[in-house]
Formats: structure tokens, sequence, C-alpha cells
């Protein structure tokens, strides 16, 4: 099983892909989300998020700015103002 | 009856006319694509913020509610948020806008409330100023911004909610065109300072956790949900805008079309009557002879 990703910004919705885990980096320090994580919400600080595609595999990072994440049954959905590529 | 030159002169210029209608009508309609994949594009993010805030507008109430939920209380002064677009040639789209515009302003009046404006886009400024020149309250450009683009309503959200906080206004509106199709875009007006709670607060059973706590979240989600619904206002302003003015340069180029279809049968009736007195005339002169 794996954790259901979105990655979403006012223009547009950058991800939607399952994935291992992804680190977010959350107001009060960064937490890591895996599949069946317990519903959650927390404010995103400025920083990168890391999407860990398998166990193990070297993250890849996304530069957010202005930012919310929801976990909930569905996985995790991150709401970002501005999205770095 | 025109003579022959002038006629011929009058069909060039509505040729050219008629050329100039088309191309604006196919720049519209390949920017409207645009405009509509970018307004979908966006529904996404607009979806999920709502369902937020509706999850968590049912669990923060009463008064350690934020001011920009809670409001301050009155409901004497408006502001009307009225978007319209920078440039003409859409047909009736400004007309409608400010037309719903006003007829909401004077039902503010009627109940007795004061009314001010907050005017988005060049083309809404000269036809509410007629009418209600004393109550604008700013005019905000974007002629300079070429497609909807969020830092742009980011300001205008920043500049509302300060205006907010200082307490220029209790409750603001905004105006603005939802694009149908290039046929119809309807003139709405919704509520968005002070937030109003969503209708259908979704309850779960599953405990939340929140980091850092309800208020906190709600109070940074807020502003971000202002500015995605001007952001929205805006994609859909520019939808609306190259739709309608899709429809207009059709029929424009139509119109033109019979124009030159009437001049041309008229332009060859005046040359046929002109050689025929110019016959007449020869045979006349030779039989005279």
């Amino acid at each position: 099983m794996a954790l259901h990703f979105e990655l979403v910004t006012p223009s547009k919705l950058v991800r939607s892909e399952d994935v291992h885990m992804v680190v977010v980096p959350g107001a009060e320090g960064e937490f890591g989300v895996l599949e069946g994580h317990a519903p959650f919400m927390s404010t995103v600080r400025d920083g990168a998020v890391q999407v860990y595609k398998t166990e193990g595999a070297t993250p890849e990072t996304i530069e957010v700015r202005g930012g919310f994440a929801e976990v909930g049954d569905k996985g995790l959905t991150v709401l970002a103002e501005h999205v770095e590529d | 009856m025109a003579s022959l030159k002038e006629l011929k002169d009058r069909i060039k210029s509505v040729k050219s006319t008629q050329k100039i209608t088309k191309a604006k009508q196919m720049v519209a309609a390949a920017k409207l694509r645009k405009a509509q994949a970018a307004a979908e594009s966006a529904r996404p993010y607009a979806e999920r913020l709502a369902g937020v805030m509706g999850s968590l507008a049912g669990k923060v109430n009463g008064d350690s509610a934020p001011l920009l939920l809670r409001g301050t209380g009155s409901n004497q002064r408006h502001l009307l948020v009225v978007v319209n677009t920078d440039k003409g040639l859409c047909g009736g789209l400004n007309a409608n806008i400010v037309k719903e515009a006003k007829k909401q302003a004077r039902k503010l009046i009627a109940e007795g409330k004061d009314v001010s404006f907050y005017l988005v886009g060049k083309k809404g400024r000269a036809p509410i100023k007629r009418d209600f020149a004393n109550s604008i309250d700013r005019h905000y450009d974007t002629s300079d911004m070429r497609n909807p683009d969020f830092a742009e309503a980011e300001k205008i959200a920043d500049d509302l909610v300060a205006k907010f906080e200082k307490g220029e206004f209790d409750i603001a509106h905004l105006v603005y065109p939802i694009f149908k199709s290039a046929l119809a875009q309807d003139p709405t007006t919704v509520q968005i300072l002070p937030v109003p709670t969503p209708d259908e607060i979704v309850e779960s059973d599953a405990a939340v956790e929140y980091e850092p706590d309800e208020e906190e979240i709600l109070e940074d989600l807020l502003p971000r949900y202002i500015k995605t619904q001007l952001f929205g206002a805006l994609l859909e302003r520019e939808a609306s805008e190259q739709g309608a003015s899709m429809t207009a340069m059709d029929n424009a180029t139509r119109n033109a079309g019979e124009l030159i279809d009437k001049l041309t049968i008229q332009y060859n009736r005046s040359r046929q009557a002109a050689i025929t007195t110019e016959l007449i005339e020869i045979i006349a002169g030779a039989e005279a002879l």
C-alpha cells in the first residue's frame, strides 16, 4: 500500500500520485507522513517538501511557499500558494 | 444617390473593418481555450480549500473566531468589489456587470446602508462614476496583467483585508461574471468579507489533530481563502471576456458581410445604370446625325 499524495497550487494540480512517504515542513517542525497516518492538519512554513517514491529512495524535493497540509482518509493534501519546480 | 466612387470606398472601408473583427474573433477563440483551461486547473485548489474551511469553521465559533470570520458586528457599511474587464470589444459583458453592481447598490441603499465601490478593471469606471461618483473608494488597475496571476489576486485581497481590519467597511461583496459558455456569462454577487460560514459543515468522526491549533490555522487560512476567491473571479473574468468577445466579433463579422453584399448590389446597379445612360446617349447622338 502507498500513500496518496496531492500537491495543489491555485494555478494547477502539481502532483497527484502514490508515494511511500512525504516529509512536510510543518509550522511546528517537520513531520513525515506514511500510509495510514491519523487525521492531521497543519500549516506549512516555507521550505522543501521531500517526497520518497519508495522506501529508502533518494527524496525528491519540492520548494513550497505559503501552505497548508491536511492528512485525511484519502491521503495527504498539501495546498501551497507557490511551488518552485 | 451615392456616386460609384463613394460606394467603392464604402465597400473598401467595411471590408477592412471586417478583417479586423475577424482577426479579433480568432484571437479571442484561441485565448478562450487557454482561459478556460486556466479556470479549470484552478478548481482543485479552491475545492480543497473550501472543504478544509468547512471542517474548520464548524469547530471554531463564537468570540474566539478570527475577525475575518466573525465580522465587525455591524452591517451598515457595504463595499462592492466590482470586477470588470480592461478592454472593450466584448459585447454587453461590462454593461451587464455594471447593471448587476448598480442593482445591488440600489438595493442596499434602499435598505438604508452606506455603499462604496472598489473597482477592479478599467471598463467599470465610467458607467459607475456616472451614477455613484462620490462613493468610489478605489480603482485597482489590472491592465498590465496579461494573464490572471495569483500575485495580483493576492495584492487585491491584502488591500481589502487591510481596509477591513482598519474598519473602513463592514461587509464586502464581490461582483464578477461567471463564465457559462461563449454565449452566456452571468454576473453574480457573493459575499467575501466577513467570510461566510460554509453551508455544509463537514462533520467527521475522526479525531483530527491540529498543529498549531484550530484558531491559528483558521487565521492563516482565511486570507488565503479570500485570495483564492479573488483569483477565481479574475480567471472567470478572463474566460468571460474572451467568450463574450468571440461572440460579439462573430456577430460583427457577419454584419459586415451582409453590409458588403448590400453595398455590392447597390454598386453594380449604379454601374449598370451609368452604362445604360451612356449607351442611350450615344444612340441618341447617332440618330440625330
